[in-house]
């Protein structure tokens, strides 16, 4: 792991002495962006703020490069390190602009006065994160979303090899999110720029990390890219989720299914199912559904919200089989709905099932 | 457009400093020609550039009034400036020395200090006062950050700093009731906190400590501004935390504890002052808050020692009784603009 750019060996983070988290063992490339998960107190800014300094280490190392973290004084870490924390911050009586321009403090004199470069620096990180429309306003006065930019300018403005943030999204509504993180994700990938951060949005950590972390009691539950730690049971033990469900392959979250005998079947296909489980989990019905072939949305939906899904391989023929389980099932419920299939999917043994669904007694299009 | 932005604030400041010299220099001869004996503005001139040095007016000007002004100019600046640092060490824009108990502990060491030197060997020196008030302020400041681990909400925090003011006025009330009558003569008059009496002695000690220590202030101004952002941020730009802390409460320490060991307690100088110049120059960047501070407090206590001197004249008022009513009205308009802020 040596020619990893940051590592950790046996590191071990707490408060006060007391040890939170155990031998976190981690390497990251540089450039890449990794994300802490875990559930909330799980320790994530424990584990930020030890990196940054802020909190003790209680035991092991950390290496920028091949520099011992402790070796370093504050001053050469701040030229290769910045931070966007979550404590809010109520600076008196500063604009945007002077916030963003306390980044280039690592760089100024004495007395801290700008010089022309720093001016460019500063103009450049607005620009960077799009806020240089709002740099003559009072940093109180904008919304979260632009003050998280305004943050990042900052940190950005620090010319650091390494950007640690702290929940970044927390505030922000769902544009800002995926502005912010797109505009991390770019800086990452053109200028070579680390990214550590916490997140709570676990979707979201999938989509933009090249690794994961997952924190979870007092100690690092796994550490990798998201392919292998987005696996459906480890989120689920991560979370300690046991209502409800997560799907890896989207990331995307869900209610539990209904519980209870299923009375209602749906005939579905190519998408056109996905709307009406959606109604019936909300109404609470239980309900069966098929016949899906496997690589059909609505398949990969109704394995999590169906009580049981009639599936087949797909690009083969629909085998006797599974046309004689979706009868039996049909011939339990009280109500078939035909949420529409697609043309090409009607294949031979799909339209007699629809045919014979038409005669029931509880059929509805 | 940041051209333009960048330009409308330094012709701000340089207005403010202008405005600010101006006030020092109208303020300074105003104090020199109104008294109890008037002096004529010609007469003044006359002085200044060294004739009739054997006239009364003569020795008024330079033994009387002219170690006053400067007293005053250079403790009100260290009173201010004390009061800033101290806001930007607890974040708090109502923290000051007056209010922290500083002032109070400092006031108790000094009356110990100046009873037990007064019976024990007749005179005590500016020198001794003025590490007998420091040590004081060290103390309230010791309790007061003892009580910031505990309590991290500060509103509490200065509600315990007043109790501390408290028990040490308390503890100087009864040092002074049970004392020699003899004892205490001067002790009077200063615990309440005036700038009448002073020599170019107490001046040069005065301006030597201040303007050591306020250079030293005005070099730390770049950490000051980072730590506004925050302590973690302030780490992150690379302040040693734990060294800049312990620099800024020495500062504000030996500034309010000078003032102290020379005109006893004077109160909301250090809070309203560093709020006006805020608000003036519409920034908080301490490198040119500190300066322009420095200037306000000088000004403001000026103003206030005219008043106390010839408002109810030949009664002279106490300093604080001058700067409460000037001061504390500012504090409740600050308080009442934050509560309309959230």
């Amino acid at each position: 792991m040596a020619q990893m750019y940051f590592r950790t060996q046996h590191l071990t983070v707490g408060y006060d002495g007391r040890p939170l988290i155990n031998d976190i063992d981690i390497g990251i490339e540089k450039g890449e962006i990794v994300t802490l998960i875990g559930p909330n107190g799980s320790g994530k800014s424990t584990i930020l703020k030890s990196i940054t300094r802020q909190l003790k280490t209680i035991g092991g190392r950390v290496y920028i490069q091949d520099d011992d973290l402790k070796s370093l004084s504050y001053k050469d870490l701040s030229t290769r390190m910045a931070v966007v924390l979550t404590e809010r911050m109520k600076p008196e009586l500063m604009t945007c602009r002077d916030i963003v321009a306390t980044g280039r403090y690592p760089y100024t004199g004495r007395l801290g006065i700008l010089s022309e470069a720093d001016e460019e620096q500063v103009l450049a990180a607005m620009e960077a994160v799009k806020v240089t429309e709002i740099a003559n306003r009072d940093f109180n006065a904008i919304s979260d979303g632009q003050r998280q930019r305004v943050l990042l300018a900052r940190a950005i403005c620090q010319q650091p090899e390494i950007i640690i943030l702290d929940e970044p999204t927390s505030f922000l509504d769902i544009r800002h999110k995926l502005q912010l993180l797109s505009i991390l994700r770019t800086m990452a990938k053109q200028k070579g720029i680390t990214v550590i951060m916490s997140l709570h949005e676990i979707d979201l950590a999938q989509k933009i990390s090249d690794k994961i972390l997952c924190v979870q009691g007092d100690h690092v539950a796994s550490f990798g890219p998201p392919e292998t730690v987005f696996e459906a049971g480890n989120i689920r033990r991560l979370y300690g989720i046991e209502q409800g469900s997560y799907d890896p392959l989207f990331g995307s979250i869900e209610l539990p299914r209904p519980e209870g005998d299923p009375r209602t079947f749906v005939l579905c296909g190519g998408g056109s199912g996905v709307p009406v489980f959606r109604r019936l989990q909300k109404e609470n019905i239980p309900f069966f559904t098929g016949i899906l072939t496997e690589n059909d949305v609505d398949c990969h939906l109704a394995r999590q919200l169906a009580a049981r899904v009639v599936s087949v391989p797909p690009f083969a023929p629909v085998p006797d089989s599974a046309v004689e389980e979706a009868l039996a099932l049909m011939r339990q419920c009280d109500r078939v709905i035909n949420a529409g299939l697609p043309a090409g999917a009607m294949d031979t043994p799909i339209r007699n099932l629809v045919e014979q669904a038409r005669q029931m007694p509880g059929y509805e299009e | 457009m940041d051209q333009s932005a960048n330009l409308r604030r330094k012709s701000r400041y340089t207005l403010v400093f202008v405005l600010l010299f101006a006030a020092l220099i109208g303020i300074t001869i105003l104090n020199i020609v109104i008294g109890s004996v008037q002096i004529p503005f010609g007469e003044l001139m006359r002085i200044l550039v060294g004739r009739g040095q054997d006239s009364v007016q003569h020795s008024i000007i330079w033994k009387i009034r002219m170690p006053r002004i400067f007293m005053a100019a250079i403790l009100g600046g260290a009173l201010s400036l004390s009061g800033f640092l101290l806001q930007n060490f607890f974040g708090n824009p109502i923290a000051g020395p007056f209010v922290l108990g500083i002032s109070s502990g400092a006031k108790m060491v000094v009356a110990i200090t100046m009873i037990f030197f007064l019976s024990r060997l007749g005179a005590v020196s500016s020198m001794a006062l003025i590490v007998a008030a420091f040590a004081g302020s060290m103390m309230s400041v010791g309790f007061i950050l003892l009580m910031s681990r505990r309590l991290k909400h500060m509103a509490i925090l200065l509600v315990g700093g007043i109790m501390i003011g408290y028990i040490c006025s308390a503890v100087t009330d009864f040092i002074v009731t049970f004392a020699e009558e003899s004892d205490i003569v001067n002790l009077r008059g200063w615990s309440l906190g005036s700038f009448s009496g002073m020599s170019w002695d107490n001046v040069a000690v005065a301006a030597v400590v201040v303007g050591i220590t306020g250079a030293a202030v005005f070099m730390l101004s770049k950490p000051i501004g980072a730590y506004q952002l925050g302590e973690a941020y302030a780490q992150s730009m690379g302040v040693n935390i734990k060294r800049f802390r312990i620099a800024l409460i020495l500062l504000s320490s030996v500034l309010s504890a000078t003032v102290t060991a020379f005109a006893g307690p004077i109160s909301f100088v250090g809070i309203a002052v560093p709020h006006l110049i805020k608000r003036a120059l519409n920034t908080a960047r301490p490198l040119v808050v500190i300066p322009a501070t420095f200037l306000g407090g000088a000004v403001f206590c000026m103003a206030c020692d005219l008043i106390a001197r010839t408002a109810f004249a030949p009664v002279e008022l106490n300093i604080s009784t001058v700067t409460s009513v000037f001061g504390a009205p500012v504090v409740i308009m600050m308080m009442l603009k934050r509560q309309k802020g959230r």
